[in-house]
């Protein structure tokens, strides 16, 4: 709203000092308005034309990846549904009472009989209203019903912490996969979604998918879905729950049903590289920085020996070894961005954001490295980026 | 009989208190819905079928429902008081009662509706989800 309004201002203004320019209008000189006076109005086009930017972009704005207007599941697409119906109703009804009111303005004195209008305030303004909310109540709570889910659906566990998602898929008959900052759910397939909170209250909202759940320490809130189409989306908190509250957004994936269960198969097996035994044989690693390629000559430590060296194991785990406080880095180089879809992810963002998680996420939870040289930084993303 | 009734209910007198008891009524019912369905889904796992809430609503409803109607309709016939000649709407006793009765007409009409739209949920929900 802002942002049509300021430009409509802007328009007005333009319109204004155009009042004195001299203007060539089909041969003649003279100033602009009066110009606009004899052609039909430039200022009237550029005004319209400056106007249907803020239109364009407010419609933009329904679209694309984190919009409850471009539904990609079943619950979502019939809240955008009802929105539309509603919308469609009041604007109707919006009409009709316009309308009342100008002929009731304009009719002749003593041509409205009081009886009339008293009745009128009956059905108008009694009957038909409890008859359309009875009809939309009716037909917006069967929609509140949780979408039926089976024992064998798979379940996702995603837990809200100050300022990213923890999330683990737990499919029947197999262990589980640890990932962050993004939930993948297979297209045409019921998942149950566990929401809760170890730290303040979060809420877990994908417009395009399903209203939006509470995380809420010491409870488990459960989410059911379907998604319909395949996609990439985006997901954001929206309960305020601290300084970075506004960056903790994550993203989501809609995958079809093979692929996803391909990927959970991938997504719990080790790649050859990281077993143990190799791992000194990381070196160079795949994007490897200016500092590093200096140091490969020399015998500048390993990424890998960097990460364990500033003690990033306390906090994150990568296949299963590591603390718990900080997302897990198993599956990074597969995420589409950086710190809860915050940034995104390429060596350059990654290094900057492992030596001063600051100075791109105001608030958040992970320590700065200050003493860290840049280079350091980039042996340590192109670690990370590695398939572990 | 019908006539008996009527004469009865024109004799009790509406008053501000009287006006009360419809959106009274609709709260108690409110708050008995909304406790009784916490307190038992609580109690029992989300996905227990919740029969007996819902007995319990159908129950609480008509109770509610009632007394609504009895002062709706009290409210009705004394909202017909005669003794002024109209508009009805001077500072004297028979106004007075059928201003007030009219009032708690409308509002036995408001708490009627809601008291129903406030047990709707019961007849879609089949579970404590
Ligand atoms: C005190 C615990 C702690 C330590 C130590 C720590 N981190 Fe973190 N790290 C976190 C937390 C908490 C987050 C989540 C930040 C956010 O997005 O809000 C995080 C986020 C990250 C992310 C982003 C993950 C994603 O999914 O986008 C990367 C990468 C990362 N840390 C790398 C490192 C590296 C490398 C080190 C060692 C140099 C390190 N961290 C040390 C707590 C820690
Ligand atoms: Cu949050």
């Amino acid at each position: 709203m802002r942002s049509s309004s300021s430009v409509l201002t802007a328009a007005a203004g333009a319109g204004k000092t155009n009042v004195r320019e001299q203007v060539e209008c089909n041969g003649d000189p003279m100033t602009s308005d009066e110009c606009a006076r004899r052609t039909g109005g430039p200022n009237l086009e550029r005004t319209l034309r400056l106007a249907a930017l803020p239109v364009t972009l407010l419609l933009s704005g329904c679209a694309g990846v984190q919009s409850a207007m471009s539904p990609f599941g079943v619950e979502a697409a019939a809240t955008a549904r009802l929105t539309w119906v509603m919308v469609a109703g009041a604007v109707l009804i919006s009409v009709a009472v316009a309308a009342l009111v100008v002929r009731a303005v304009r009719a002749p004195e003593g041509s409205l009989s009081h009886s009339g209008g008293m009745s009128l305030i009956l059905w108008a303004g009694a009957i038909g209203p409890t008859i359309i909310l009875f009809g939309l109540l009716i037909t917006a709570l069967p929609m509140m019903r949780q979408l039926p889910v089976a024992p064998n659906d798979l379940t996702i566990a995603v837990g809200g912490e100050q300022f990213w998602w923890r999330v683990q898929y737990r499919p029947t008959g197999a262990p589980p996969v640890e990932d962050a900052n993004l939930v993948r759910v297979p297209v045409g397939r019921t998942v149950r979604i566990l929401l809760t909170s170890p730290d303040v209250i979060h809420s877990f909202w994908v417009p395009g998918l399903a209203g939006k759940v509470d995380m809420i320490p010491g409870r488990t809130n459960t989410l059911v879905v379907r998604a319909t189409k395949a996609g990439t989306y985006r997901g954001q908190c929206t309960e305020f729950c601290g300084l970075a509250h506004a960056k903790m957004a994550f993203d989501v994936v809609a995958m079809e049903p093979r692929a996803f269960d391909a990927w959970l198969v991938q997504a719990r097996t080790p790649t050859r590289l990281s077993s143990p035994a190799q791992a000194g044989a990381l070196t160079p690693p795949l994007h490897p920085g200016p500092g590093l390629r200096r140091g490969t000559e020399g015998a500048a430590p390993s990424g890998q020996a960097l990460y364990t060296s500033y003690g990033c194991a306390g906090c994150h785990a990568i296949r299963g070894a590591g603390g718990r406080i900080g997302p897990d880095l198993t599956l990074l180089p597969q995420r589409r961005s950086l710190a809860a879809a915050t940034l995104p992810l390429n060596p350059a963002t990654l290094a900057a954001f492992i030596r001063n998680p600051q100075s791109v996420k105001a608030g958040v939870l992970m320590p700065r490295f200050a003493e860290m040289s840049d280079a350091e930084a980039r042996a340590i993303a192109a670690y990370l980026l590695e398939p572990k | 009989m019908i006539g008996g009734l009527n004469r009865r209910a024109a004799r009790l007198k509406a008053t501000l208190w009287t006006l009360a008891v419809p959106p009274t009524v609709w709260a108690l019912h409110f708050l008995f819905c909304y406790v009784w369905a916490a307190v038992r889904c609580a109690k029992r796992g989300p996905t227990e079928t919740i029969g007996d809430i819902r007995i319990g609503i159908a129950v609480a409803t008509v109770v509610a429902l009632i007394p609504i109607v009895a002062s709706g309709y009290i409210a009705w016939a004394q909202s017909r008081t005669e003794g002024d000649p109209p508009p009805h709407n001077a500072s004297t006793g028979p106004d007075r009662l059928r201003f007030i009765a009219y009032a708690t007409l409308l509002l036995a009409g408001l708490s009627f509706v809601s008291v129903l739209f406030v047990a709707a949920p019961a007849l879609v929900f089949t579970d404590c989800r």
